[in-house]
């Protein structure tokens, strides 16, 4: 089983890979010479860096901020806001950044209400670094936050009983206690943007700021140029494979010891100053994050209800969309079980975790690409859109399924082999006895989590959809693409309504009751 | 004769179910043994009396002066933890620093201070070393000399030996006996093992569901007959054949 899933993953990623291949024109120094090429390379860096700074930056201090005060009206629901972003389809959180920054945006009104034109700043690299910092920032500022919380409450006593002040716990405690964290998160935001496509080729506002993943799709969809569109892929697999194999490194788990269960009061934070600046820092993180969802809600209730509702368009976009997304779930899902549950007899650990975070270095337009050039290259016909798109949406949701369940799973069989064993409990038996129900509730946020991140994913439905085979996100590009912003803020709200609602309905019928 | 070193009175405390109620009066120079099964609130007497938690009613005093308010850092006491006593990414001559100043900004007399102490608990030339090149006798060591450089006369240690085989952990006592007694120390000690109190307490207390059952000298207070409460804790059973 676990043999067809690896044959099934190599065939999809070697597949394409060979035909990017076979396509590109294998000239070294003609693609170092290519000024576009060197362009585009270097812009992708250069966002992707300032994102992760920016994000990376900007959390430290409201993780910080979160650590110090654990009791304040509205935690709990800052910490779920923050959750929100990874679940935010990206064109709808591009969508909702258009409505607040954009020209004629809430940010503008604002300023003409008090007096104070506010030049257009929105497309370009400003907008790409607004859109990544909202997707970013609140995911940093959790693991930030998880490594705070890991520091012993001994440590805090001992700060207490020596009198150190704020700024002696950030260098004595904090600062060591995150240097780890947040180079491995600042590594994974940048490889994340690193491939961000529907941001950069939104909110990018033409050619000059593309990525590598936009310019891909430039290539296939516009200038209709395979060659370019291969060394582009290639470009961007060997990069993203290098940078997995950097963050690899990277991430050393920090060894865990537990000290005083209890959380234990820190020194540093009775002063009215301290108090005032984590005050204005999570008033203004809670905007920063809330506000494009508002915006989401708000245009979307006031926009052109009727007219989105009542087209047949939307109804098949969204039947579509539903019938790909759980075709992936279910491929992801299947294959990240086939993977972990025969990771201990078949082949070794070590070969299958890598096997399994492979696609993790591919982009979903880069393996696009390759599947779009072998399609080609076959003669079929690329009425086979919507089944690639289930396809790559599935491989690239395995990984997922993979981190979420592969501890689960290893804790399960720490626990249970030798009981399972010397019972003789095994196949369909011990599955449907021990490991479903251990494993049901990761696999329910697993596949929730797969099932929306492909209902509002834009990647591969962009290189392979046709105005017949629209899905939301889709849609909802083409409506930005024409300015159809009122159709446009119907749209997203519907997305994300159906997305969080498919998320929530998921983890609970597959995860079954909230204490099983 | 002298104000007392430590006086808990009436001192209250709720932990979950279980609401616990401390008075104490503890002269200077004595060493005295807590023991009783987990979760009798041992610990918490320590962390109350360091000022680590709150008590809901009743008052704390350390020689003589009220100090129910104030922070852990204002109060003449120093704490040694089971574990996490000592930041692993500073040398054991930082760590115990920090007990000269919070902020490690140490001249040349602290630097000598510093290597004074560690060579008093016996790690003469440790001073660059890091814990993790440290074993948990040497860790609990560096903690011990921190204690000293900062010369607070009341030393509570909350089973920071507990990790350590018997023949060291005796080891250890002896050299906080010793201490105690060069510098006028006062020392309160949480252990699991009654031996340990015999070994070197002068005075043993049993707490049991957050109350001083029994309280007495070490020479009396384990010669039988021995109080019921701590006949069941030691599993004796009949008293006069422990």
């Amino acid at each position: 089983m676990s043999l067809a899933v690896i044959l099934l993953l190599l065939f999809v990623i070697g597949g394409s890979l060979a035909a990017l291949f076979g396509t590109a024109p294998l000239d070294l120094a003609g693609i170092l010479a290519d000024r576009y090429l060197a362009h585009v390379l270097l812009f992708t860096t250069i966002q992707a860096a300032l994102s992760a700074v920016l994000s990376v930056g900007f959390a430290l201090p409201v993780a910080r901020a979160l650590a110090r005060r654990t009791r304040f009206p509205g935690r709990t629901l800052l910490l779920r806001l923050f959750g929100l972003p990874m679940v935010m389809p990206a064109i709808v959180a591009v969508f909702a950044i258009v409505t607040l920054y954009g020209e004629s945006g809430w940010l503008h009104g604002l300023a003409a209400g008090i007096g104070l034109p506010l030049g257009s700043f929105l497309y370009g690299i400003e907008g790409i670094l607004i859109a990544h910092v909202f997707f970013n920032m609140p995911f940093a500022a959790r693991t930030l936050l998880a490594g705070l919380e890991s520091v012993p409450g001994e440590s805090w006593r001992l700060a207490s009983q020596l009198g150190m002040r704020s700024s002696q716990v950030f260098r004595l405690i904090e600062w060591p206690a995150l240097r780890a964290a947040m180079a491995s998160t600042a590594g994974l935001v940048f490889m994340l943007c690193f491939a961000s496509f529907t941001v950069t080729l939104t909110l990018g506002g033409g050619p000059a700021w593309a990525s590598l993943e936009a310019a891909i799709y430039q290539a296939l969809r516009y200038d209709f140029d395979p060659p370019r569109a291969a060394v582009l892929a290639l470009l961007q697999l060997a990069i993203s494979g290098g940078l997995l194999l950097a963050l690899h490194r990277l991430m050393v788990p920090a060894p865990v010891s537990p000290g005083i269960g209890r959380p234990q009061p820190r020194p540093d934070v009775a002063g009215w100053s301290g108090k005032i600046l984590d005050a204005g820092l999570l008033v203004l993180a809670g905007l920063y994050v809330g506000l494009p969802v508002l915006a989401v809600v708000i245009s979307g209730l006031s926009g052109a209800l009727a007219l989105v509702l009542g087209a047949a368009a939307t109804w098949r976009a969204v039947v579509i969309g539903v019938a790909v997304s759980m075709v992936a779930t279910l491929l992801a899902v299947a294959g990240a079980l086939c993977l972990i549950l025969a990771r201990r007899r078949l082949l070794p650990p070590g070969l299958v975790a890598f096997i399994g975070s492979l696609p993790l270095a591919c982009s979903p337009l880069a393996l696009g690409a390759g599947l779009f050039v072998l399609l080609l290259r076959l003669g079929a016909p690329l009425d086979l859109g919507l089944g690639l798109v289930a396809l790559i949406n599935g491989v690239m949701g395995l990984p997922y399924v993979v981190r979420v369940v592969a501890p689960a799973a290893a804790e399960a069989a720490a626990r249970h082999d030798r009981l399972a064993a010397s019972l003789g409990i095994a196949g369909w038996s011990r599955w449907r006895l021990i490991d479903w129900p251990l494993l049901r509730r990761p696999i329910g946020l697993a596949g929730a989590l797969v099932a929306a991140l492909s209902f509002g994913d834009l990647g591969a439905i962009a290189l392979f959809g046709t105005p017949n085979t629209a899905t939301l996100p889709l849609l909802i590009y083409q409506q930005l693409a024409a300015y159809r912003l009122d159709a446009a803020a119907v749209t997203a709200l519907l997305l994300v309504a159906l997305a969080l609602g498919g998320f929530v309905l998921i983890e609970r019928l597959v995860g079954g009751p909230e204490h099983g | 004769m002298a104000e007392p070193m430590l006086e808990l009175a009436e001192v209250t405390f709720r932990y979950e179910d279980l609401v616990m109620r401390f008075d104490l009066r503890v002269e200077r120079g004595e060493c005295v043994a807590v023991i009783g099964p987990s979760g009798a609130g041992k610990s918490t007497m320590l962390a109350l009396i360091a000022g680590f938690e709150a008590p809901l009613s009743g008052r704390i005093h350390i020689e003589g002066s009220d100090v129910t308010a104030l922070p852990p850092a204002r109060r003449p006491v120093t704490s040694l933890f089971q574990e996490h006593n000592l930041f692993p990414h500073l040398t054991a001559a930082e760590n115990v620093g920090l007990g000269i100043d919070p902020g490690l900004r140490l001249d040349a007399a602290a630097r000598a201070r510093v290597s004074a102490a560690l060579d008093h608990v016996g790690l003469a030339g440790f001073e660059a070393r890091l814990p993790g090149q440290l074993s948990g006798g040497e860790r609990q060591r560096v903690a011990l000399a921190r204690s000293l450089v900062r010369k607070r006369p009341l030393l509570l240690l909350d089973e920071p030996f507990a990790a350590l085989g018997p023949a060291q952990r005796r080891e250890m006592l002896d050299l906080v006996n010793a201490l105690g007694r060069d510098l006028g120390f006062t020392l309160l000690f949480v252990s699991h093992q009654p031996e340990d109190a015999r070994h070197a307490a002068s005075r043993v207390l049993f707490v049991e569901n957050g109350r001083i059952l029994c309280d007495g000298p070490t020479a009396t207070i384990f010669t039988p007959p021995l109080a019921a409460p701590l006949a069941a804790y030691l599993g004796i059973d009949e008293p006069g054949t422990g």
